[in-house]
């Protein structure tokens, strides 16, 4: 089995997008509905990795 | 009183034979309850999205829990990911059988794989539900 070194933001952003799209198919009940909810998880996955990054960034100083 | 009474009373269970295939199929691969159900497109994509996270968490080594006891926080933690990695299915299975199972270590990249595991199980769980629904007939 190979070995993945993945940075904090490739291994968050992957576990983005596998979870909004897993989220979206099993949340809603037309397929418009569950791409967009698909986009909204993954929007909000990534808003919550920059906006956390950066709170740790400035609260570190 | 009486229209009371009629809102809350329960809908009828599903017979057993109308959602046991599915939801035991789709525990053993994911998306393979959407399969059965004749949803091939979010089969697909049920089975990359918990196929890819399990197998990303696999190479960056992360640990599989075990059942093991401790405080109280620990048994909650262990038993807990224990259930969530059991919830891959054939997945976790084959993985324990080929001896991917890793000892818990330091690191981000570990620590990152311990937790694409679990929560692959956890989404498997998801999906399960959903092919539920659908043999139920709650749900197109």
């Amino acid at each position: 089995m190979p070995k993945m070194n993945l940075s904090h933001f490739e291994a968050a952003f992957l576990f983005a997008l596998f979870a909004s799209v897993v989220l979206g198919i099993v949340t809603k009940r037309t397929d418009n509905e569950r791409y967009r909810y698909g986009a909204y998880c993954f929007g909000c996955f990534l808003l919550a990795l920059f906006g956390i990054g950066w709170l740790m960034k400035l609260g570190h100083g | 009183m009486a229209a009371a009474t009629q809102n809350t009373k329960k809908e009828p269970t599903p017979p057993i034979s109308s959602w046991f295939g599915p939801v035991i199929v789709g525990w053993l691969i994911p998306g393979g309850g959407h399969f059965l159900l004749k949803q091939r497109w979010r089969a697909l994509l049920l089975f990359l999205s918990v196929t890819l996270m399990f197998l990303f968490g696999l190479m960056m080594r992360g640990a599989m829990f075990k059942l093991e006891q401790g405080d109280l926080l620990t048994t909650v933690i262990n038993y807990g990911g224990f259930v969530a990695n059991l919830s891959s299915g054939a997945l976790y299975m084959l993985s324990n059988m080929l001896g991917y199972d890793q000892l818990d270590v330091a690191g981000h990249v570990h620590d990152y794989g311990t937790k694409f595991l679990v929560t692959a199980g956890l989404l498997n769980i998801l999906a399960m539900v959903d092919a539920f629904e659908i043999a139920t007939k709650k749900k197109s």
